[in-house]
């Protein structure tokens, strides 16, 4: 079944590596519905957060395909309950309007948007929070001469991550412990076997 | 006495460094890297390097193709012969964008290279400069690693890391590319240091023993036990363990069309080629045997056919050292990842001491039938028409099974293929997942260097002859020691055939014309002959291996023969067909 997952990559700071992962994916004619680079807590290891819809086995694949890449370091996969995310929008909404209409002010105010900036003619407002709730004001807003909108990347934490400090360590090792395994799924025995 | 303690202590808190070029930093990398041989082609941007491998060529023998493509496939030939990892040289621009097709066939036949391209002074990149591409860009699906090296600084390292990306591991093509400022650029060179580690890259999986006991429990319990074998055993340098496995497990063995000559042909537990054409036994009893053995292979859809029809009775044990291909074709029932070399002595001590007689037998059953129907006429054919199959059987007659057979790609290749002989490794060279006509004659010369103490043939039809055909004067140049055997059907065999098989006998553009073979080798000092009748094809053959230096020989056969059996595409293994009646 097709559903929404978050790759997480860990990766060396290497100019083309973008294009090498992206390529992963459109190679298979797999759209990416976002992406995000950002420094981690480790210095020099960079984080790329990749959305995407397919089925786990199709994740899977793309994650071993990923983690092949030289300057890669791990590929996680994880569903939407396995993570914390948030995704910023952004709203531009005629000033006049607001100022008249107070149930705009209600609205936003109950989607914990913030104000970015104020001019005479138009504010832009933020909000963070999940995909439909961003959708959402769009939606709420739109009536009310939404003049543009837009949405970043998803940013996610994987709940259950001790981070990546440790395991750089063991990276650095010449002869990993037997513990780093280049799969998770060697640990997950019932999954390979099906014997 | 004090006076020299300080001295030597003084000198050793210096570094060493001497100022060299970036050119001359590369030349000092292959000469570390123990490259012997380089094939190349000299351009603008890749100038500064030649300069430098004027003054190495003491070293580094370079040979001077006619076509980069014929440089890098060359390069691969001389990988697949020597077991060592190829070096390729190409200028900016067209010289680079003419190696894709090299680097193509070599990711997906997991070749290990180097080529390193000349590019645009650093200053130009991205103005639109003469003979500039990105090339980087380009090149990024077709290796395994590449980098712009736009400071000479970064020169011995990013080298360094070249050589032991490309040859670790699953092995495959790395492409450096070097700006023109970077190549002419002085700095303090402070000698090189090969790598060993990159935080990032595990070229090696650790093995689990677990799976091993797992692996080698289900192969002592199975009743017909299947061993496939691919090129990875080849590439892993684990010829002799997979032997020792496979004789103490008593297992009957085939192999992919790159894993041919990892286990001699004459061996009594190889039993055949697998895939499209692969032998009639072997694919059939994939779908037959209880527990399947697969060893350093990808599961390629030419040896799967229809993957919802392929070995689905049996339990699956995946012996790779890339975790990538685990699962990603067949579903593994037991994963062993790691390098053969470890992991098949291994498995080998687990494994009880067995021979399966009767299962064996199976296979000999499906190999008489297969003689009945193709092979038999295929090498002793009472036709007037001379068929690729007998010419191949005189030829391992006269070469007893130790020459280097490179082929092309088409019927000739899948023939070639299907009745050589091999005694020893590292003796069969072909473009197998890319299917890269062309391919052969380079490689040929490339595996020749590679191996300079044996004798290469290189099999090729008329259509990719005439793809590369420029190499000759490759080999006229260097005068290396090639036997060309073009296997003449007058057409584009291989399209012919499902042409006629499979699309009511339309035959759109195979019909190609030559010129004359023997004149054109001629015109560049080669020796070599045409021939069509029967009688002539033993003395024609021994005449081409006796001769001193390269020959070329033609042999024109039928021009509608087909290559039998076959898994017609879309269908399942075990609906391999001995001939056309069956489709």
């Amino acid at each position: 079944m097709k559903q929404e997952y978050t790759i997480t990559v860990y990766t060396e700071n290497q100019i083309g590596l973008l294009n090498r992962i992206a390529i992963i994916f459109s190679r298979r004619k797999i759209n990416i519905e976002s992406l995000n680079t950002s420094p981690t807590e480790v210095d020099s290891v960079h984080r790329f957060t990749i959305v995407i819809e397919e089925t786990e086995d199709v994740v899977r694949k793309l994650c071993r395909q990923i983690e092949k890449q030289v300057e890669v370091l791990k590929a996680y996969y994880n569903t939407n309950e396995e993570i914390v995310w948030q995704e910023m929008a952004m709203y531009k909404v005629p000033t006049d309007i607001i100022a008249t209409e107070v149930k705009v002010e209600r609205l936003l105010r109950e989607y914990g948007a913030n104000t970015v900036v104020i001019r005479k003619d138009y504010t832009v407002f933020q909000v963070t929070g999940h995909r439909e709730e961003t959708d959402k004001l769009v939606k709420i807003l739109e009536p009310y001469g939404l003049i543009e909108f837009v949405r970043s990347a998803r940013v996610a934490i994987i709940k259950n991550s001790k981070g990546f400090h440790e395991k750089l360590k063991e990276f650095e090792n010449a002869q990993p412990p037997e513990e780093l395994i280049e799969n998770e799924f060697l640990n997950q025995q019932e999954e390979v076997f099906s014997m | 006495m004090m006076e020299t303690l300080a001295l030597t202590k003084e000198k050793k808190t210096v570094k060493q460094t001497t100022e060299i070029s970036g050119s001359q930093a590369v030349m000092e990398a292959l000469v570390a890297e123990g490259v012997d041989t380089v094939f190349g082609y000299p351009g603008g941007a890749i100038m500064p390097i030649y300069d430098a491998l004027y003054d190495y060529h003491q070293q580094l023998k370079h040979i001077l193709v006619r076509h980069e493509q014929g440089g890098i496939h060359a390069a691969q030939g001389y990988a697949r012969s020597s077991g060592k990892v190829g070096v390729a040289f190409a200028t900016s621009g067209p010289g680079a964008t003419n190696l894709v097709t090299g680097l193509a066939d070599a990711i997906i036949d997991s070749t290990p290279l180097v080529c390193i391209t000349g590019q645009v002074f650093a200053h130009l990149l991205g103005t639109d400069a003469f003979q500039e591409v990105d090339v980087v860009n380009i090149t990024t699906p077709v290796t395994k690693w590449n980098y712009q090296v736009t400071d000479a600084n970064e020169i011995p390292h990013v080298l360094a890391k070249a050589f032991y990306i490309a040859g670790t591991g699953r092995p495959g093509p790395v492409l450096i590319d070097i700006t023109k400022n970077a190549q002419l650029q002085k700095f303090d060179y402070e000698g090189y240091k090969k790598c060993d580690h990159i935080r990032s890259y595990r070229p090696k999986p650790i093995v689990r023993k677990e799976y091993v006991e797992e692996a080698a429990k289900l192969i002592n319990e199975a009743e017909k036990p299947f061993v496939l074998f691919g090129q990875g055993v080849i590439l892993g340098k684990a010829e002799k363990e997979f032997k020792t496995f496979i004789e103490k497990a008593g297992i009957p063995s085939a192999s992919t069309l790159l894993g041919l000559s990892a286990l001699p042909t004459e061996h009594p537990l190889y039993v055949g080629m697998l895939g499209m054409h692969g032998n009639y036994g072997p694919n059939v009893l994939t779908n037959e045997c209880d527990v399947l053995i697969a060893v350093g292979m990808r599961f390629d859809d030419r040896v799967t056919g229809r993957l919802d029809k392929y070995a689905k009775q049996a339990k699956v044990i995946h012996l790779d050292i890339d975790p990538a291909e685990i699962d990603k074709n067949v579903k593994t029932t037991v994963p062993v990842w790691g390098d053969c070399k470890e992991t098949l002595p291994m498995l080998t001590e687990l494994v009880q001491q067995k021979c399966y007689p009767a299962w064996l037998e199976r296979f000999n059953e499906f190999k008489k039938e297969e003689e009945k129907v193709c092979i038999h006429k295929e090498l002793h054919p009472t036709t007037e028409e001379l068929t690729m199959g007998e010419v191949i059987n005189v030829l391992n007659e006269l070469t007893n099974g130790d020459a280097i057979i490179v082929t092309d790609v088409g019927q000739h290749q899948m023939v070639a293929c299907r009745y050589s002989k091999f005694n020893q490794s590292k003796s069969n060279i072909t473009s197998g997942g890319a299917g890269t006509m062309g391919f052969a004659l380079p490689a040929a010369i490339g595996a020749k260097f590679g191996a300079l103490s044996r004798t290469v043939v290189a099999v090729i039809g008329d259509g990719g002859f005439q793809m590369t055909c420029q190499e000759l004067g490759t080999i006229m140049q260097t005068e290396v020691d090639v036997k060309i055997l073009i296997l003449n059907n007058h057409f584009l065999g291989m399209v012919r055939q499902w042409q006629q098989l499979f699309h009511d006998k339309r035959y759109s553009f195979v019909d190609i014309e030559s010129p004359d073979f023997v004149q054109l080798a001629k015109a560049y000092g080669i020796d070599g002959q045409s021939i069509s009748k029967r009688e002539e094809i033993k003395t024609a053959l021994q005449t081409m291996l006796q001769h001193k230096g390269s020959y070329l020989l033609e042999v024109n056969v039928g021009k509608e023969d087909n290559v039998f059996p076959m898994v017609p595409q879309g269908r399942g293994v075990a609906e391999i067909v001995l001939s056309k009646e069956q489709i």
